[in-house]
């Protein structure tokens, strides 16, 4: 394949930018109205009382925990993995970086508005912050729900600025070629980028310190997840191996989803260029392994219970092997390990339309893992007297849907305002193969990247 | 003075009449929801009597086992409020503050004994139930948790009343609803630290026993069961 010249990658990448189809609008109106509905669901619930949904006694917590900690879990996509393709200076990782860390921001705050959509009191929910109050009052240190919202909103503000670093010559590049009121808000958003090599120096530097500031958070974060669960004495949570069982399904899903959102965009946006059969490849790898370590922690987990032989988490274990979950449970085996390891195993189907279908598995997969987690555990908690069972009402599922769509048009719209791959790094990796032989990568040099005769936006 | 309330449950004498559960009901503004809510698992009993067959047929033998809040030493429940509406107060008692819960509901996920009930909606009492609530005891709004309070308001009431007569609380002048109403006398409330009192006698019973001890959460409330 012959790789695309600077001026061509300009326009196929910033194309989005400038022009939009009539299929945008619909596919944007679509999701917008499912947003809505569950906007309204929301408001409903908040006005006539949780009781509105499934919950019950003994079961707290249902569908919106399990979203939450399902949204959490993909927003390991991109930070996390991003850094991680950074720091060993993976080649391949440039088309792929920025559709994963804005993966990461959206996700983050889907999932982090879960533990307020879920409140009894939504209206209260500033009384987890310690905020000066005039009674004194701060939050309960003690509590693993506090050391959520610490983790969620020290990962939020890390992954946006991990995010945003490496846009900024993207947004000057934008700015230089946009006209009008356009021009103007790219100008802020460029910071006053001008390629200078002290720029780029400290731009490098800022990234790179990001890169490894970001891994012990994005691990923290899902580690904190799950010790909400393992923390307390209820059978089935109590278990040591949360922490990395949860980073582990967390990095599982969050590659799934970066698959999904990669082949969506290189089929809207013709990017078929620069996302190549090569890129799922590689993920469709990972992707593999990721399946296999989750493999290998859920037999951990299973197998010491089963030993283990206490009648109390037995009555859990037997709920989701022989009772009530049965067939959730083994359709959740199906998702995330027969599935992906015959696709992806054989080279043959790893091509984009295998692993592709691979992800969708692994992320209804991992939807019901989080389920499976929570809900089983709560109806079969100790005393037999109190066991219960759920049934989640259309509210739940209004809001479930909702922020699959939420997700969808975030991650819609972010692509019409910010170049989806990362130019600038494409332009570099060029220069750094040597891949392309035109003497046009001359201008790929930080400090000419910028420099480049001003063009009208197409469709202006 | 230092105390730890603590309360004996003879299940040799529990009847399963329920009582309590109406005592309790009518004392600390509880609210009824129904049928339906009844059947979705959304009761609001702050003291249940469990059930248990034993043996097989025709060998079954009936077991009655009233469960409300352990007033554990060592609770898991208050650990995982991220806003300190459940917290340990002096005299050993796991109090709620019902203005401060935001209704995470992690404490109900967090109790062994599922003790801990949740206001789904707001309460509503059937005409003319309305007219009788208890003045002594808030009336609970939809969105927070509560539970089992060992009648606090008759703690306190007592307490305020030794403390002006500067008379000493005797033992069993406090009694809390439940215990107040249970005609088989099966319940005695008390203080735990004072060895001379009525309830550290019976929990120093052989027959006395604590309900999941293995969870380790130290509860406060003492069953007694002759092992047959």
């Amino acid at each position: 394949m012959v790789a695309p010249s600077v001026e061509q990658l300009n326009q196929e990448i910033l194309r989005p930018l400038a022009r939009t189809s009539w299929r945008y609008y619909l596919t944007a109106g679509i999701l917008g109205a499912i947003v809505i509905a569950a906007i309204a669901a929301f408001i409903y619930q908040v006005y006539a009382g949780i009781g509105v949904s499934g919950l019950n006694r003994p079961v707290f917590w249902g569908f919106y925990i399990t979203d939450f900690v399902f949204w959490i879990g993909i927003s390991h996509a991109g930070t996390l993995i991003s850094a991680i393709l950074r720091l060993t200076h993976a080649g391949w990782r440039r088309p792929v970086t920025r559709c994963a860390e804005a993966i990461t921001v959206f996700a983050l705050l889907i999932g982090a508005s879960f533990p307020i959509i879920h409140l009894g009191r939504p209206y209260l929910f500033f009384w987890l912050l310690p905020y000066p109050s005039e009674r004194g009052i701060w939050p309960n240190f003690h509590s693993p729900l506090l050391w959520d919202a610490f983790a969620i909103t020290t990962y939020l503000t890390g992954s946006t600025i991990f995010l945003y670093l490496p846009t900024i010559p993207d947004f000057a590049l934008v700015r230089d070629k946009a006209r009008g009121w356009r021009k103007k808000i790219y100008h802020v958003l460029s910071l006053g980028w001008k390629g200078t090599p002290r720029q780029w120096h400290r731009l490098e530097m800022a990234m790179r310190i990001m890169a490894v500031v970001i891994l012990p958070v994005a691990v923290s974060v899902h580690t904190i997840v799950s010790w909400d669960f393992a923390m307390p004495p209820v059978p089935m949570w109590h278990s040591t191996a949360f922490g990395p069982y949860f980073v582990a399904g967390a990095i599982f899903s969050g590659i799934a989803a970066l698959i999904i959102a990669m082949a969506v965009l290189r089929k809207a946006f013709h990017l078929e260029q620069y996302l190549t059969p090569f890129h799922f490849d590689k993920l469709g790898k990972l992707l593999l392994l990721m399946s296999l370590v989750w493999g290998y922690f859920i037999v951990a987990e299973r197998m010491t219970v089963w030993y283990g032989n206490e009648s109390p988490e037995m009555a859990v274990y037997w709920s989701s092997a022989q009772g009530r979950f049965t067939h959730l449970f083994w359709f959740m085996v199906f998702c995330n390990l027969l599935v992906p390891f015959f696709i992806l195993s054989i080279k043959h189907f790893r091509t984009i339309t295998g692993t592709v279908i691979a992800s969708i598995t692994v992320v209804i997969g991992m939807w019901l893992e989080r389920f499976l987690i929570i809900v089983p555990s709560l109806e079969r908690k100790y005393l037999p007297y109190t066991w219960g069972s759920y049934r989640p009402t259309w509210v739940e599922i209004t809001i479930t849907a909702g922020t699959f769509a939420a997700m969808a048009l975030l991650y819609m719209i972010f692509s019409k305002l910010v170049p989806i791959i990362s130019i600038w790094e494409l332009k570099l990796g060029m220069r750094d193969d040597g891949s392309s032989p035109q003497p046009a990568l001359e201008p790929a040099t930080p400090s000419r990247i910028v420099a480049e005769p001003g063009f009208a936006a197409p469709g202006k | 003075m230092k105390r730890q309330w603590g309360m004996v449950i003879d299940l040799d004498r529990c009847t399963g009449c329920e009582a309590c559960v109406v005592a309790c009901h009518a004392e600390n503004n509880l609210a009824t929801v129904g049928r339906d809510g009844a059947a979705r698992g959304r009761t609001m009993h702050w003291m249940r009597v469990e059930r248990y067959w034993e043996g097989e047929f025709p060998e079954v033998r009936l077991r009655f086992q009233p469960v409300l809040c352990q007033q554990c030493g060592d609770a898991p429940c208050e650990s995982v409020c991220p806003v300190y509406a459940t917290y340990h107060n002096p005299e050993g008692l796991n109090a709620q503050v019902y203005n401060r819960c935001i209704g995470t509901r992690y404490c109900g996920n967090a109790c062994p004994y599922n003790a801990r009930v949740f206001n789904f909606f707001n309460p509503v009492w059937d005409k003319p139930l309305d007219l009788q609530l208890n003045p002594d005891v808030s009336v609970r709004s939809v969105g927070i948790m509560e539970k089992c309070t060992f009648c606090i308001q008759r703690i306190k009431q007592v307490e305020i009343r030794s403390q002006e007569s500067k008379q000493p609380i005797a033992d069993g002048e406090i009694q809390p609803a439940c215990v107040q109403s249970c005609p088989a006398n099966a319940m005695v409330f008390g203080d735990l630290d004072d060895p001379k009192s009525k309830v550290s006698q019976l929990a120093r019973s052989n027959r006395a026993t604590r309900l999941l001890r293995e969870v380790g959460a130290q509860p406060n409330v003492i069953y007694l069961r002759s092992v047959s």
